[in-house]
């Protein structure tokens, strides 16, 4: 394949390859791994960065305001001279971080200083962990893991502790519950969100994130890509891994755990300055991450959508969908209004899991009649479709009997 | 069906986000300090000392002490200190003049009520709202010097209101005027009457004779 061996393509690697190759071969390994340590740590963080601005701009449009645009370059008393361009607010998350470095950071005096201390730090070290089984490119997995699927989601479930150390070690009674709700929400939705992807894995037949990337990668008539959203139960099972990611990551609107107008900030009551923000860091951490598994399992992961953009490297093309995916839960936080806890908790078990259960019998026919051709192939498609439109129209109209349509009886 | 109304949801979002770039009816922000409103007609929200001429305004003020406002102000805002002596006033008669007179804008509750009592039309609501100062004490304190402006700043600010009271201030003054006159007349025809040698002295004499030399700035 000739996309595989372009310049741009193999540029990273060989990059890091000439970096490694002045040290002694005894230590190349490890200098390898801590290469690829920093880029992970710089792209992402970069990312997170541009991500809270993006975020705040979008949010801004989306309702009708001009979101920050007002932070420019800073004056340095040593220059002579001071530009006085605003970078069209382009420098606010560095602003913001120097704001949360030199807060003070109160610490209560009956806490749990260590764990106080400790939880910021897991929470980050978990959400970045998931990273590294994510192929970025054609040649850019961090970690080449067999059983990479159940890394990430150990990885990314460990933050939920994190979450429950920084509820209890508050020793404060808000803090406390808030983190059980948050512990109840976590365990709800990581039940759909494992489950959706479970479909994935019976097709691909792996659990490798590289080997299912490589099996989205065809095109029918060099336009259509083979990525397994555009199946009926790979449609169905991003559908509600998209749902259960909003949840997991604490995003709008299922950002229960610290709704900022409704209880005092949750589990995050008795955090300051530069704790607070790693733990808005982590939350950003984490929906970059299940978006980029996203990508990864339903879209195609570094695959280019037609034949004829192949020359583009992977890696943009993974970044580029993973904005996408950025881009429509801003989208999402934009436009919708936060469940109370009941309608959560219920719309997990009542809809999402009964669903995701389906769509892995649905996923099993599928593998199943992987050998149907012809008309059978029609038939394969209604039928997997089929098992995908009527529940959820059967569901959808028992859960939604008696709420809805809602009248209103004293407003027009 | 389940999730049409998140759909609905999302269609009206991105037409906000769309419209927010081509449509000026949708993004209504005015970024302050550069681009600015203008205020309305009725905005008032600090009072200010009203003078006839903007190249002397502490010598015209209207102000003649009278201590009303003071009196009257709910928040005891304003504080005022007389003068011993006289000085003519617009009108040429003469009358005692505020030496001090002070507004703490931080105290100040904008009610408006000294502006409805002067019996001067000499203390005005002001428009200015930008008064944020890094010293609260000494900053916020305003004195008589910045609290003078002309008429012709009045006139900018509140143009119908400071219509009104010019024309009401010219009619009072073309009345005090007339009456003036015709008590001169009269006390000429009296004095007349009464045939008396001595002539007729002037009675009120530099009162009534500045107040003819013309009124109004």
């Amino acid at each position: 394949m000739s996309a595989a061996e372009s310049f741009l393509e193999r540029a990273p690697i060989e990059l890091r390859d000439w970096a490694v190759h002045f040290l002694p071969s005894q230590l190349q390994w490890f200098a390898h791994h801590i290469i690829t340590i920093v880029a992970v740590l710089a792209v992402f963080g970069l990312f997170f960065a541009f991500t809270t601005v993006a975020e705040r701009k979008l949010l801004g449009r989306l309702q009708n305001r001009l979101g920050p645009n007002r932070s420019g370059l800073p004056k340095f008393s040593i220059l002579p001279w001071h530009i006085r361009h605003k970078l069209f607010g382009l420098s606010q998350p560095f602003a913001d971080a120097v704001k949360a470095l030199t807060k003070e950071d109160i610490v209560p005096a009956a806490a749990d200083k260590v764990l106080h201390f400790l939880a910021p730090v897991v929470v980050v070290g978990f959400s970045l962990m998931t990273f590294a089984v994510l192929p970025f490119g054609r040649n850019l997995i961090p970690v080449e893991l067999d059983a990479a699927l159940l890394y990430f989601f150990a990885a990314g479930s460990a933050t939920e502790l994190a979450i429950f150390m920084a509820g209890w070690s508050s020793r404060n009674k808000y803090s406390l519950l808030a983190a059980m709700r948050a512990l109840a929400q976590l365990i709800s939705y990581e039940l759909p969100l494992i489950l959706s992807v479970v479909p994935v894995v019976l097709v691909a037949s792996t659990l490798s994130t590289s080997a299912i990337v490589q099996a989205q990668g065809a095109w029918t008539f060099g336009v259509l890509p083979h990525w397994f959203v555009f199946t009926p139960w790979g449609f169905a099972g991003f559908i509600i891994f998209l749902i259960s990611t909003l949840a997991e990551s604490n995003r709008s609107p299922f950002d229960l755990p610290e709704a900022e107008s409704e209880l005092i900030a949750g589990h995050l009551t008795e955090y300051s300055g530069f704790k607070y923000a790693l733990f808005f860091m982590a939350e950003y951490f984490g929906l970059t991450a299940l978006s980029g598994l996203g990508v990864t399992v339903f879209l195609g992961g570094w695959q280019a959508p037609c034949e004829f953009l192949e020359f583009i490297p992977s890696y943009l093309w993974f970044m580029g969908k993973l904005v996408c995916m950025i881009v429509f839960f801003i989208w999402i936080r934009g436009t919708l209004l936060r469940l109370r806890i009941d309608q959560l908790t219920r719309l997990s078990w009542q809809f999402l899991v009964p669903l995701a259960l389906l769509n892995v019998g649905n996923a099993a026919f599928w593998a199943l009649t992987a050998q149907w051709s012809g008309p059978l192939q029609l038939v394969r498609w209604a039928i997997s479709a089929a098992v995908v439109i009527v529940p959820f129209l059967l569901i959808g109209r028992s859960l939604s009997a008696g709420y809805a349509p809602r009248t209103y009886r004293y407003a027009p | 069906m389940l999730g049409s109304g998140i759909i609905k949801g999302l269609a009206v979002t991105a037409k906000n986000f769309l419209g927010s770039y081509h449509d000026p009816a949708r993004m209504v922000t005015v970024e302050y300090p550069e681009q600015r409103t203008v205020l309305p007609d009725a905005y008032r929200n600090f009072p200010f000392l009203v003078c006839e001429d903007a190249a002397d305004p502490i010598g015209t003020l209207r102000c003649v002490a009278c201590q009303i406002c003071e009196k009257e102000c709910p928040p005891q805002c304003i504080v005022i200190e007389k003068s011993k002596d006289k000085k003519p006033d617009a009108t040429g008669k003469p009358q005692l003049y505020p030496i001090t007179f002070n507004i703490d804008v931080a105290v100040c509750m904008s009610c408006q009520l000294c502006v409805e009592l002067c019996p001067f039309d000499s203390i005005k609501m002001d428009k200015v709202f930008e008064i944020a100062t890094t010293n609260r004490f000494g900053g916020l304190l305003v004195t008589r010097e910045q609290l003078a402006k002309p008429n012709s700043y009045y006139h900018q600010i509140h143009p119908v209101e400071a219509a009104e009271v010019d024309a009401r201030l010219t009619a009072e003054r073309k009345a005090a005027e007339e009456k003036a006159k015709a008590a001169a007349a009269a006390k000429l025809a009296a004095a007349a009457a009464k045939a008396a040698p001595p002539a007729a002295k002037p009675s009120d004499g530099p009162s009534e004779a500045s107040a003819k030399e013309g009124p109004k700035s």
